[in-house]
């Protein structure tokens, strides 16, 4: 494929004596919209800080765009676009001061790299005079994107930037990321938010400092490898606890209203599941086939870990 | 750079506390020690128990009292008086004469009065001993040319560079050394450390700004703030407090300079090793305020610390800068006098600018 954005070769990193990252690789392609996904505590932070030469890993090498993190990392620090998990802007500055300082910082100006960010930065320009602190969740998430953006970055890491935004302002962020992939730039991104990895290109699905899978979000889902039922019943509570005590369950979790539901054995349907919860007194149970999504996969995926783990 | 100063000053400009803290501190400490502190003696209440009131008591109490530093709260009769007197907490001195006192002086060329002061106050009671006394020698100097005089030997002291006194005098240099010291270095302290609390230090470092770019971008502000500062208790001293600058200004200037650079750099020594706002500000009230204060010749004489406090005051800046302002300001002396001073200070200043250049992390510290 492409030329490569980021190299990153057996990356360990532990904070007093907890791994955080636990030799971990990955190669992402120029031009991809590489999404890192995971629950807080992941290590998607950690690593994020390693990538964009804020850390320094334990072990392992990492090259962004080419360059060493360690050695080189006043190269990496030109090229690349960093908005930090937490709104990192001047909050007493406005929203323009904002703006022109971080274009100021990296000796350019807005004008020069308007066409970059006008189609994000157009959307809150009717409040340039307003300070950055007194903007909306997703407002704020804007301006750290466009001043992440303003310098022409080749590589743009957006630490959970959807985190604390709503759903219509989310939605709309990641619009504006397709866009900006389509003027060749770099993204990767990190989200604790399943259902935005349907939206990256490639996806890594982190847990506890280990990659569980690396792959495009079709392939992951493709790979479930298990049939997937939501099942419903009158009594909510106990129904797992129900269904858990069915021979050869695969898993069991909440998703939803509903509880999902995987058997090891192929050939099990929803009637044989309905029977098994009647005769544990379930009323009203309705079984449905679903498709799995990502979260899905992420759910069956942690669980084989804990079983891998609780075997060695 | 220039984007970079600038927006250090739209922070301190739109912060209120910050501006309340550059602008209106400097002005409050300097009137409040210049007015509040004060070691001189205006109108004390005292009290007289004349117990001969002759021509001669008459005459001293009458040039006691238009002395101007003396205010007679009440005439005492009795000795059983005195001690209820001083309890009401009004009077701080009653002067006493023996009785036949003019007689006793014709006869034996010598006479007795008491001085008893409230020492609650050990240094106002000092004081107003001391001025009663020199009132009555006055006196006696004058009035023993009458009689068969005695050998005696005068005494004329003189209180070179402060002939009055004046409290200002000591307060002033002393003020704008620790108002320099507290505004230049806790500021910066806390405005780096608001950087690093608030993750904006994240972003900066991930960008092609050195960290020599983002500390002098951080320090040129406070520099030109601080300079500001130091010309406006200048000013203050001198049309409040008449307080006279009998050397150079120019040399003061600069010397102000020096003081603020050291200062600032120390400063961001203080953020490079805090985490938050809090911490600097802590780390620079018990590492700045407290040896300014205490242990920099402003208050008490270094020379009458026991021997350990006198090594350490060595190291304290605000000790060399104070000897320098008031050798320019009082004395009136060229940079000869203080060159090795202003050698101490400047090398002080080096040696925390390379220290932070050194500790200043181009990573995030964990």
């Amino acid at each position: 494929m492409n030329q490569v954005a980021v190299d990153m070769r057996e990356i360990r990193k532990s904070y007093n004596g907890t791994r955080a990252l636990n030799d971990i690789s990955v190669h992402i392609h120029q031009g991809e919209l590489f999404g890192f996904i995971g629950p807080d505590g992941a290590g998607k932070s950690t690593l994020f800080h390693i990538l964009t030469t804020l850390l320094l890993p334990d072990a392992g090498t990492a090259l962004v765009g080419g360059f060493d993190t360690v050695r080189e990392y006043g190269k990496i620090r030109r090229i690349v676009g960093y908005m930090p998990g937490r709104f990192s802007l001047y909050q007493d500055l406005t929203v323009e001061e904002n703006l022109k300082f971080f274009a100021g910082i990296f000796k350019t100006t807005i004008a020069e790299n308007y066409h970059l960010i006008k189609d994000i930065y157009g959307q809150i320009e009717p409040f340039k005079n307003r300070r950055a602190g007194q903007l909306s969740g997703g407002m704020k998430q804007k301006l750290a994107l466009s001043c992440a953006l303003v310098h022409k970055p080749e590589i743009l890491f957006l630490d959970e930037p959807t985190t604390g935004v709503d759903a219509v302002s989310r939605k709309e962020f990641w619009e504006m990321l397709q866009r900006l992939k389509a003027q060749g730039i770099t993204i990767i991104v990190s989200t604790p938010y399943m259902d935005e990895a349907a939206l990256c290109d490639r996806v890594a699905l982190m847990q506890k400092g280990d990659f569980m899978a690396i792959n495009t979000p079709e392939v992951i889902v493709a790979n479930f490898g298990y049939r997937l039922f939501a099942v419903k019943s009158a009594l909510m509570y106990p129904l797992p606890a129900a269904l858990e005590a069915m021979p050869d369950t695969k898993a069991v979790y909440r998703f939803g209203d509903a509880v999902h539901y995987l058997n090891t054995h192929e050939d099990k349907s929803a009637e044989d599941i309905i029977r098994h919860l009647q005769v544990h007194g379930h009323n009203e149970v309705t079984v449905n086939q679903v498709n799995p999504t990502i979260e899905d996969c992420f759910m069956l995926l942690m669980k084989k870990e804990e079983t891998a783990d609780a075997n060695t | 750079m220039k984007g970079f100063v600038l927006k250090e000053f739209l922070h301190i400009f739109r912060d209120r506390r910050t501006m309340l803290i550059l602008f209106g501190m400097p002005i409050v400490q300097v009137l409040l020690f210049g007015f509040a502190i004060t070691n001189e003696i205006n109108n004390a209440q005292i009290a007289i128990l004349d117990e001969s009131k002759d021509e001669m008591t008459l005459a001293i109490t009458d040039k006691i009292l238009s002395s101007g530093y003396f205010h007679l709260a009440s005439v005492l009769t009795d000795r059983n008086q005195i001690e209820p007197a001083f309890r009401e907490g009004v009077i701080k001195e009653v002067v006493i004469f023996e009785p036949n006192f003019s007689q006793r002086f014709g006869k034996e060329n010598q006479a007795h009065m008491q001085i008893i002061t409230d020492a609650s106050d050990p240094n106002t009671a000092n004081l107003l001993y001391n001025y009663t006394n020199a009132i009555i020698r006055d006196y006696t100097s004058k009035s023993t040319q009458l009689a068969t005089p005695p050998i005696q030997i005068g005494i004329e002291t003189t209180m070179q560079y402060n002939p009055e006194l004046k409290g200002v005098f000591m307060f002033v240099p002393g003020t704008i050394t620790i108002l320099l010291m507290l505004i230049s270095a806790m500021m910066t302290s806390i405005s780096i450390a608001r950087e690093k609390e608030l993750g904006t230090l994240e972003v900066l470092l991930v960008s092609p700004l050195k960290p020599w770019q983002i500390i002098i971008g951080k320090v040129i502000p406070y520099i030109l703030l601080s300079f500001i500062n130091a010309v406006i208790i200048l000013v203050l001293a001198y049309s409040v407090f008449a307080m006279p600058v009998r050397g150079s200004l120019v040399l003061l200037l600069l010397e102000s300079i020096l003081f603020i650079v050291m200062a600032l750099s120390l400063g961001i020594f203080i953020s490079t090793v805090s985490k938050t706002q809090q911490q600097a500000m802590m780390l620079s009230m018990f590492v700045l305020m407290l040896p300014t204060i205490l242990l920099s010749g402003f208050i008490f004489p270094i020379e009458n610390m026991p021997l350990p406090l006198q090594i350490i005051s060595n190291i304290n800046p605000s000790r060399w800068f104070i000897i320098i302002i008031k050798n320019i300001m009082l004395k009136g002396l060229g940079f000869g006098y203080f060159w090795k001073e202003t050698l101490i200070l400047v090398a002080m200043a080096l040696f925390f600018v390379a220290m932070s250049v050194k500790k200043f992390n181009i990573r995030l510290s964990k």
